[in-house]
């Protein structure tokens, strides 16, 4: 299935946000001029094709009273793929990600007290074939803004 | 910070898969047991407030087109901070920004994400950067590999 130009107007839109009104569906079919059944339709199918992540609430985690932070882990070449499936079985890490510069995962955090923060970051310490562990944390956010502008 | 309980009746029903339907908020309105007014209402303080980043969608970059991502980190003065964050962000293919602590043999502290069609135009698009800031230390880490990318889920104990 190939993106259309209704599709990436669509895409682009609803990137941008969905309303809070009552029918926000609607409001987007009257912006595009189709009616609210063709967007309602068209979205399923599209989510169906994997274009769709994820469609719903993103939510600021300092300000739900979690604390979010970046893990970056030097691993022994040949464990790299052991060390990422046991990371990935924590609910609090949301990304892991295999990068090119000498640290070989990069994976995020998102914990509500120190204490689990730091059993995580034990706990991983811990595993074989991880050699060493940084904790790179945040103070400034300057900009968190995932649009992908589709032409 | 304190929520109430029908914040986090909100926060839960809304970090899973947002209804395609034509009244989809008062559908999560029935599911958590208050009015569809009162759900809306709510929803935008938590926008104003900045609680709610973003109620929409993310796409899969991949599958979109954008084929390449980089993660560039940079050495920047601590002064400048501020005024190169700046000038990076106003670039749309930048999509996070972050200051991060250093570590011994770590001496970045400056992140930017930079999405792209390919890996070149990723290369060139930091070299713009570096000229543009003068910020002359950097270094490139394209993803070989995704292991994980979910959403968090909050209020869940």
């Amino acid at each position: 299935m190939e993106l259309n130009s209704f599709d990436k107007q669509l895409l682009n839109i609803l990137q941008a946000g969905i309303q809070f009104v009552p029918k926000p569906y609607e409001t987007m079919a009257n912006e595009l001029g189709v009616s609210e059944e063709q967007v309602l339709s068209r979205l399923q199918e599209l989510k169906s094709a994997g274009y769709i992540r994820k469609v719903g609430a993103f939510f600021n985690s300092d300000k739900l009273g979690y604390s979010g932070t970046l893990l970056a882990a030097k691993i022994e070449p040949d464990r790299v793929a052991e060390v990422a499936a046991r990371i990935n079985e924590y609910p609090e890490i949301t990304h892991n990600y295999q990068r090119s510069g000498g640290y070989e995962l990069w994976f995020t955090a998102i914990t509500n007290s120190d204490e689990r923060k730091n059993q995580i970051l034990s706990e991983i310490r811990a595993l074989p074939g991880v050699i060493s562990l940084l904790d790179l944390y945040s103070q400034k956010k300057y900009k968190i803004n995932v649009q992908f502008k589709l032409k | 910070m304190e929520f109430s309980d029908t914040d986090k009746r909100i926060v839960k029903a809304l970090q899973s898969d947002f209804p395609i339907c034509s009244e989809p908020y008062k559908k999560i309105a029935e599911d958590i047991g208050i009015s569809e007014e009162a759900l809306l209402h709510r929803l935008g303080e938590m926008k104003e407030t900045g609680i709610l980043r973003k109620m929409g969608a993310v796409l899969r970059h991949m599958e979109v087109g954008f084929k390449a991502n980089a993660l560039v980190v940079w050495v920047v003065p601590p002064e400048r901070m501020d005024e190169v964050a700046v000038q990076m962000c106003a670039h749309p293919e930048v999509t996070h920004c972050y200051d991060r602590n250093t570590a011994p043999d770590w001496p970045y502290n400056f992140y930017t994400m930079i999405h792209m069609d390919t890996q070149e135009s990723c290369i060139q698009l930091a070299k713009e950067l570096s000229a543009e800031t003068g910020i002359s230390q950097y270094e490139l880490q394209f993803t070989e590999k995704e292991w994980k990318k979910t959403s968090m889920k909050y209020f869940m104990e």
